[in-house]
């Protein structure tokens, strides 16, 4: 440990940066004599960056050489930049001292992709392998599976590894060819598949042999940048419901692409990078994931983007008012889910205390329903309050974008009514 | 007014329970010798603690109550919120009192109020597992000062002995003055002298009780902190809602 690695983790951390996973959830691993660590299955963070995104993993770069030259990306070929790497024991080393501390919860690697894809596997497979057997290290490890790379390489890494992911990043082929000539899908897919099949004979070997060694057992996640290419948010949810299709996969990531090359004819230029958009496109993975909704449900070709002034729930009530009311006392818990307001946590409340008797509204307010906006969708105890149907959808979206629109005025001091 | 005094003490509480129905009293309050004593009260009980029956009323709990809603009452009982005796007395009657017990009525706002408050306790244990900072001291045991709002050393030591079990550490609450050393194999209690607390409460130990490489280490991490955080995204609100200020005291990247 000396000054000199100060630096270099000045740079590689900067260069890290822009991966937006950090989850160390997924897997839980009981102490083991002599090692160091455990993993919990829920993650934890131990610190927030002023830009209010959790540190929960140690994420760093092996090293930011590059050969390959992606308009996206800071560590490309063609940048000057200052670039340098880690040696595999430099890296360990600071990895087991942050986690002493309980800085981290484990280690995120990534790596630009120094000589061919095949040698920066080699590297970051030692960096795990020191980890694992020699500091016996038991914490979470979230490890990036370079494209190219050979299928045994990744084979040992996924012994290793409680997380592997590919990023896609461009959400569609024709714009990965136009920023990163030297990509292609199939070279991502290609991890990917190898991965999900790995991991799915290792669980099946696992039913036989409580001993057969894991493989990801925290499973795959990957990346998407939005705003860099034309793609609208019904190709973008289209692709990753198609990826949550798989049984590996645990995570899409949304990146709200931020302009790190200025300059490149090929890149829009953006004034701010589109947060509300990926807040938004979030929402929605959301509800895919944990509201059963489908991706066709939230966007379609008719409505192919997700509307800025609305969450994606409240946009399809306001689509389809035929739905609602609710009856909160006998509605099934899917329809329940489906009401604006009521999260999951709120709808299984509310499932378990109707048998005790009917819930008004006061009693909804203090189990956690956002009666501001759940108001217009649901029958309780009391006399059925006006909803959707009787006030109209237009109505009910003004009235719930409200507080947006008067935050918007305050900006540009008056605003003309447009309607819908 | 009818009022109970018990010892404060779990088993107590319990005891109050079988006392108010075996006598078929209910109180409107229930003091701990060291509460303040209201000015009228009708009558004054005073509730002996007895095993027998407490284990007798916890039992007959235990035939209705989960596991979880068994836990929660103890979180609620660690919390010492001044509502927490009468609540929890409610609670176990409501309980009682119901054939198939309560526990899953969030309808009702005792049954709410102590599923908030676990999870209140929970959410600070959880905070205390996010944002302790260990420090290497010159001898080699792993320093952590820390000041949770409630006494949850009990609460996060397993994590803590599974996770660091070859490395020595003290988890040290300075609002309580009181700490836990675990040494590699087994915890032990222990305490500081009041001049040694006032300069533990500072969250920096001293250049000399440190190990070699801590400032460094240190120092690495407060630069890797800063390289990390993307500046066109900055939110320092949303940092704070995640991160409330009151466990900055401690946190190595935050301090100068």
């Amino acid at each position: 440990m000396n000054e000199r690695i100060l630096e270099k983790l000045n740079i590689l951390a900067d260069a890290a940066k822009y991966d937006v996973s950090c989850a160390s959830s997924g897997t839980s691993r009981p102490a083991v004599k002599g090692g160091i660590g455990t993993a919990t299955g829920w993650g934890i963070c131990h610190s927030f960056t002023p830009d209010g995104r959790c540190i929960s993993l140690f994420k760093i770069l092996l090293t930011n050489h590059c050969i390959y030259d992606c308009a996206y990306c800071t560590n490309r070929r063609s940048n000057d930049v200052k670039r340098t790497a880690f040696t595999p024991r430099e890296l360990a080393e600071l990895t087991i001292a942050f986690y002493q501390r309980n800085y981290i919860e484990g280690l995120f690697l990534s790596s630009g992709v120094m000589r061919n894809p095949d040698y920066t596997m080699e590297q970051m497979l030692r960096v795990v392998k020191l980890l694992r057997e020699q500091y016996r290290f038991n914490g979470y490890i979230h490890m990036k599976a370079i494209p190219g790379a050979s299928d045994n390489l990744i084979a040992q890494a996924g012994r290793y590894a409680d997380r592997m992911s590919v990023n896609l990043e461009i959400p569609s082929e024709e714009n990965l060819k136009l920023l990163a000539p030297e990509k292609n899908y199939s070279e991502v897919f290609a991890p990917m598949r190898f991965i999900q099949q790995g991991m799915l004979e290792s669980a099946e070997d696992r039913k036989k042999f409580r001993s057969a060694p894991r493989f990801v057992p925290a499973g795959q996640s990957t990346q998407l940048i939005i705003g860099a290419t034309p793609a609208n948010d019904h190709q973008i949810l289209t692709l990753a419901s198609a990826l949550y299709r798989r049984p590996s996969f645990k995570r899409v990531y949304y990146s709200g692409y931020i302009p790190v090359n200025n300059g490149d004819s090929r890149l829009p230029t953006l004034a701010a990078p589109p947060l509300v958009r990926e807040n938004r496109l979030y929402q929605a993975d959301w509800l895919m994931r944990f509201y059963q909704f489908k991706a066709s449900e939230i966007v379609d070709e008719s409505h192919p983007d997700l509307d800025l002034d609305l969450d994606p729930k409240m946009g399809w009530a306001l689509r389809h008012p035929e739905f609602f009311p609710v009856d909160v006392n006998s509605a099934p818990y899917e329809m329940i889910l489906r009401v604006p307001g009521i999260g999951v946590k709120s709808a299984k409340l509310i499932v378990a205390s109707r048998r005790y008797g009917r819930l008004s509204s006061t009693q909804l307010k203090k189990i956690g329903v956002v009666m501001k906006r759940a108001q217009y969708f649901i029958l309780c105890r009391e006399l059925p309050m006006q909803t959707v149907n009787e006030l109209t959808p237009q109505y009910v979206r003004r009235q719930v974008t409200q507080k947006q629109q008067k935050r918007t005025a305050e900006l540009l001091q008056y605003t003309i009514e447009w309607g819908e | 007014m009818i009022l109970f005094h018990y010892d404060k003490t779990f088993e107590g509480l319990l005891s109050c329970i079988f006392f108010a129905y075996a006598q078929k009293c209910f109180p409107d309050m229930i003091l701990s010798p060291s509460d303040q004593q209201p000015l009228f009260a009708d009558e004054q009980y005073v509730v002996v603690s007895d095993k027998v029956k407490a284990s007798r009323v916890w039992s007959s709990l235990e035939k209705k109550l989960s596991k979880i809603a068994r836990r929660m009452m103890m979180s609620v009982w660690i919390s010492g919120l001044p509502e927490t005796e009468m609540l929890l007395f409610r609670y176990m009657c409501k309980n009682i009192d119901h054939p198939q017990g309560v526990e899953l009525n969030f309808g009702d706002t005792d049954v709410l109020r102590v599923k908030e408050i676990a999870q209140q306790v929970s959410r600070e244990a959880q905070r205390l597992v996010q944002f302790v900072r260990f420090q290497e001291t010159a001898d080699g045991i792993w320093f952590a000062p820390i000041a949770p709002r409630y006494n949850l050393l009990p609460l996060v030591v397993k994590h803590f002995r599974n996770r660091y079990s070859s490395q020595p550490w003290i988890l040290y609450d300075t609002t309580r003055n009181q700490g836990l050393y675990w040494d590699t194999h087994t915890v032990h209690d222990v305490s500081f002298s009041p001049a040694d607390l006032a300069a533990l409460k500072l969250g920096q130990l001293n250049g000399d009780k440190q190990s070699d490489e801590e400032q460094l280490i240190q120092r690495m991490w407060k630069e890797y902190f800063r390289s990390i955080t993307i500046r066109e995204r900055l939110n320092l609100k949303l940092q704070q809602q995640h991160m409330p200020k009151k466990y900055w005291k401690y946190l190595t990247e935050l301090q100068q």
